[in-house]
């Protein structure tokens, strides 16, 4: 999945539910330059920083402005400045930053024995930028326009609620009114779940659960704004030029931990100027901050001229090889285990910008992840083991086709792969295909995909989120563009120790947690999947820029820079 | 009887004819008499004769393989052994930056790219796909549209109407969006069509495109030069001694229109190795793990800011080979062409 839709391969999961309450203490450290621990708490606001203009360069805008709909890193990052859900992730740099809190909710909802019920009391005194007052009746209505337009992860994160089922299946009549209940008097709304779901204030987090107002039309809003409750409003949008946003006049800071106010008066995000020519506008001082990958090739100058500009944090993703476990060769074991010799992962580092800029995986989870167990059975490349694993599996000589995507980093490491395989026995090809079909390609049994280079950005700290979306019986599908199982692979014994981790992961984190690990460590042995690296990512600010902080979840906090 | 013969111009006094020389031979006297025309002939030869022998350099000279990755791999350069890939050890240490040219042919002549490979063999063998897949499409191009010119100018009628929309249609396209949507089409599966089968990544794959596509602009002259023999005195008399349709267009027509088609070949060679460059460049032509000097740039564009010799280098061979081609294309454009022998003479 590339980078800027990183996050949209999580649209396709099918997420088990288990127990009840709150979300789980994810923790993930980021470092500035100098290495020093991130920012992670939020300081009170420094009046003196007030003002002025930021301004942001991407390469292209990232789709709709429509936060039910909209699934991008890029525009998720906006909205972290544009609007509110009941609750939310802290917004502060560093661990902290995958602590959920409550946002429009004036304290953390009440959850039932049973975990199915969530009541939650809102906030009083937030209104929309339009002046208007944020009520219940917007909570109800938001919930409800989730599944009205469809939302990519209607039927997914949000399809636990009551009756959600049957707004999945006719979204124009969907009124969700035994799932979402509104008590306007106690000025509380209640959410009832079918079953408990440990992961929901998680999800709750994420911008296609914000508050909209109960007017919104049930359809795509693409570039035309839709009110929020953040303290920025987007003035204009034009997806090929620019996104402006000012201060929302009627917003006053209700919750710093949630919500805290901007610096910047203006922000403006431009779009049209490659990376390379935008690296040189933030050199230069003519812009502040970019939003695409840096290229490879001014790494080395970014960070000995610029370094002090730069930062670098480490990122809840890895690139790795979902292995095809029901076609010829890998259905055998041991050319999927000859697969976990095979690459040398200091060498893939190198393709994707050295060892700051990435890590060798030797997990499923990430470093610092939820259920993460530090472990390495596959520490380093071993060509004649994997060679002699390949003649063991009667599968030497094969051909076989790695696809990858044709952007600049995929290309390099397919390549390598290419390379790689071949070495070990197989007659290996590269296929190149379009960045926007890879995805959806790969996923399809059709295609008949043996090996493919992809990447996977979490959605939400929890292990769940890359071991049951990626490797669940139930997010594989046959002949779908959306089975985000690519490697198709379905254990039962597998499936029954995630549900049965999911389970933990609310009653007893520290069992969840081993229980996730153990699973890495047995799929790392099964090797549906070769995990390649975790990725960092850069941040390259004009020296203008100060207040930098990053969040695990949402990355730089835009508004949280100043320019003054 | 043949026009070739029959409208020969008159010898210029300080070119004594040679009777027993035929209009071939005296064409070839007058390239190389073209000075311009030979020194790209010798230039051409000199790169095609490297490309031949790139194993010889990859293996006995450079000892490297230029399709296996060495990332992790390392080199001597200056009697010291230095990382392939060398990463950033200065302020954040963010970035690595693959070994420069360090114009030693015992290795990395011209630097490594980023997977470590040796760039001067990828060169070489690049070169060999790049020229072979220009001269090849060049030679089918030239073939099919010889063959549809040749029949659509000498039956005229439907023949020619049908012929004549096929090259409309395909010279309505613009020719690299044509040959981009073609290659993106037949590189997913490759192309089955009855009996031809070719893979995906095959070499011939590109061969066959680049010619389909240029096969209108080749044809169409002919066309007309077959057109404007109809008309020709040799033709009737051919006619009237009861010859075929296939002994005219074989003995007659086709030796009348084979010079113009041999001018058309370097020409055609030099644009369809750019067009392949061009496509190997957007990564639709030639796939890995073969290479062409258009995907050596593509490879060296993720590093001209800081290894611009990979970008340099199969830029320069595209251009110096284009322009060679192109030199002795006009060469062998006045040697066969007596219009243009009178065009230089005044």
């Amino acid at each position: 999945m590339k980078r800027i839709t990183a996050i949209t391969g999580a649209a396709l999961l099918a997420v088990g539910v288990a127990a009840c309450s709150g979300g789980g203490g994810a923790t993930a450290s980021g470092t500035d330059p100098a290495g020093q621990p991130a920012q992670t708490a939020a300081a009170g606001f420094q009046e003196q920083h007030k003002g002025g203009t930021l301004r942001l360069l991407a390469k292209a805008g990232d789709g709709t402005l429509d936060p039910h709909i909209n699934y991008s890193n890029g525009n998720w990052q906006v909205f972290q400045a544009l609007y509110d859900g009941l609750v939310s992730f802290r917004k502060v740099g560093g661990k902290a930053s995958y602590d959920i809190v409550p946002d429009l909710a004036a304290e953390m909802p009440q959850v039932s024995a049973d975990g199915k019920t969530y009541t939650f009391k809102l906030r009083e005194g937030v209104a929309f930028a339009t002046g208007d007052p944020v009520t219940v009746d917007d909570v109800v209505a938001s919930f409800r326009r989730i599944f009205r337009v469809s939302g990519p992860t209607s039927g997914t994160f949000y399809s636990g609620i009551v009756g959600a089922a049957e707004c999945v299946k006719k979204p124009a009549g969907c009124t969700l009114d035994k799932g979402v209940v509104a008590d306007a008097a106690a000025n509380t709304v209640t959410i009832n779940l079918v079953a408990a779901d440990s992961e929901f204030l998680q999800k709750l987090a994420l911008p296609h659960a914000v508050v909209l107002p109960k007017g919104t039309p049930d359809k795509d809003q693409g570039t035309t704004p839709i009110p929020g409750t953040g303290p920025y409003k987007v003035e204009s949008y034009n997806p090929n030029k620019l996104m402006k946003l000012v201060r929302n006049p009627h917003f006053k800071e209700w919750s710093r931990d949630a919500q805290p106010q901007g610096y910047p008066d203006e922000i403006d995000y431009s779009y049209g100027l490659t990376p390379e020519a935008a690296v040189t506008a933030v050199q230069n001082g003519q812009a502040d901050w970019i939003f695409d990958p840096l290229p490879a090739d001014r790494l080395t100058e970014i960070g000995t001229s610029y370094a002090q500009q730069a930062h670098v944090n480490p990122l809840a993703a890895f690139w790795y090889i979902p292995v095809n476990v029901n076609l010829a060769p890998f259905d055998k074991p041991e050319a999927r285990e000859a697969l976990q010799w095979a690459f040398d992962k200091n060498a893939l580092v190198k393709m994707f910008g050295g060892a700051n800029v990435a890590q060798p995986a030797c997990t499923i989870l990430p470093p610092a992840f939820p259920g993460h167990a530090d472990f390495c059975d596959f520490p380093q490349q071993d060509l004649a083991k994997a060679k002699e694993l390949v003649q063991k599996s009667g599968t030497a000589g094969q051909e076989v086709s790695v696809v990858v995507a044709d952007d600049e980093v995929s290309k390099q490491i397919g390549e390598y792969v290419r390379s790689a395989l071949t070495q070990i026995g197989y007659q290996a090809k590269l296929k190149v295909i379009s960045t926007n079909i890879h995805f959806t390609y790969i996923q399809n049994t059709k295609n008949k995909v043996q090996l493919s280079v992809s990447q996977w950005y979490a959605d939400y700290p929890a292990a769940s989120n890359f071991i049951n979306v990626l490797l669940s019986c139930a997010s594989f599908r046959e002949g779908s563009d959306a089975s985000i199982n690519i490697s198709g692979f379905c254990d039962k014994d597998v499936d029954a120790k995630i549900a049965e981790a999911m389970k933990l992961d609310q009653s007893d984190t520290a069992a969840s947690g081993k229980l996730w690990g153990e699973l890495d460590r047995e799929l790392m042995k099964q090797g549906p999947i070769v995990p390649l690296f975790n990725p960092k990512q850069i941040d390259f600010v004009s020296k203008n820029v100060g207040n930098y902080q990053f969040h695990a979840q949402f990355h730089a906090l835009l508004d949280q820079m100043w320019v003054k | 009887m043949t026009a070739a013969a029959s409208t020969a111009a008159p010898q210029p006094a300080a070119e004594p004819a040679r009777p027993s020389a035929g209009p071939w031979r005296r064409a070839l006297g007058r390239l190389r008499r073209n000075r311009s025309a030979m020194i790209a002939a010798v230039g051409l030869l000199l790169i095609v004769l490297a490309c031949v022998l790139a194993p010889l350099y990859a293996n006995t000279i450079a000892h490297t393989d230029p399709f296996t990755s060495n990332a992790s791999g390392t080199a001597i350069v200056n009697g010291a052994r230095v990382p392939v890939l060398a990463q950033s050890t200065e302020g954040l240490g963010l970035g690595v930056t693959p070994i420069g040219p360090t114009w030693d042919p015992g290795g990395y002549f011209l630097g490594a790219d980023s997977q470590g490979r040796d760039v001067m063999a990828r060169l070489l063998y690049g070169g060999r796909n790049s020229l072979l897949i220009g001269l090849s499409s060049a030679v089918l191009c030239c073939a099919l549209a010889t063959v549809l010119g040749v029949l659509a100018g000498y039956f005229g009628g439907w023949i020619d109407a049908v012929l004549s929309r096929f090259f409309d249609v395909i010279w309505a396209f613009p020719v690299y969006l044509l040959a981009i949507c073609l290659s993106v089409v037949l590189l997913t599966s490759g192309l089955h069509l009855g009996p031809i089968h070719i893979d995906a990544g095959s070499l011939a794959l590109p061969v066959v495109i680049i010619a389909l596509i240029y096969v209108p602009y080749v044809a169409r002259p002919l066309r007309g030069q077959v057109m404007a023999l109809r008309n020709k005195e040799f033709l009737h008399a051919a006619v009237g001694l009861g010859a075929s349709d296939l002994r005219i267009m074989r003995r007659e027509v086709l030796p009348n229109v084979l010079p113009t088609v041999v001018v058309f070949l370097p020409l055609m060679t030099a644009l369809n190795m750019l067009t392949e460059s061009a496509l190997s460049f957007l990564s639709v032509g030639v796939q890995s793990p073969d290479a062409s000097w258009g995907t050596i740039i593509n490879d060296g564009l993720a590093l001209l800011y800081t290894r611009p010799a990979i970008t340099i280098a199969a830029g320069l061979c595209v251009g110096l080979t284009a322009v060679a081609l192109n030199v002795l294309g006009d060469g062998v454009r006045d040697a066969l062409d007596p219009n243009a022998r009178l065009r230089g003479g005044v």
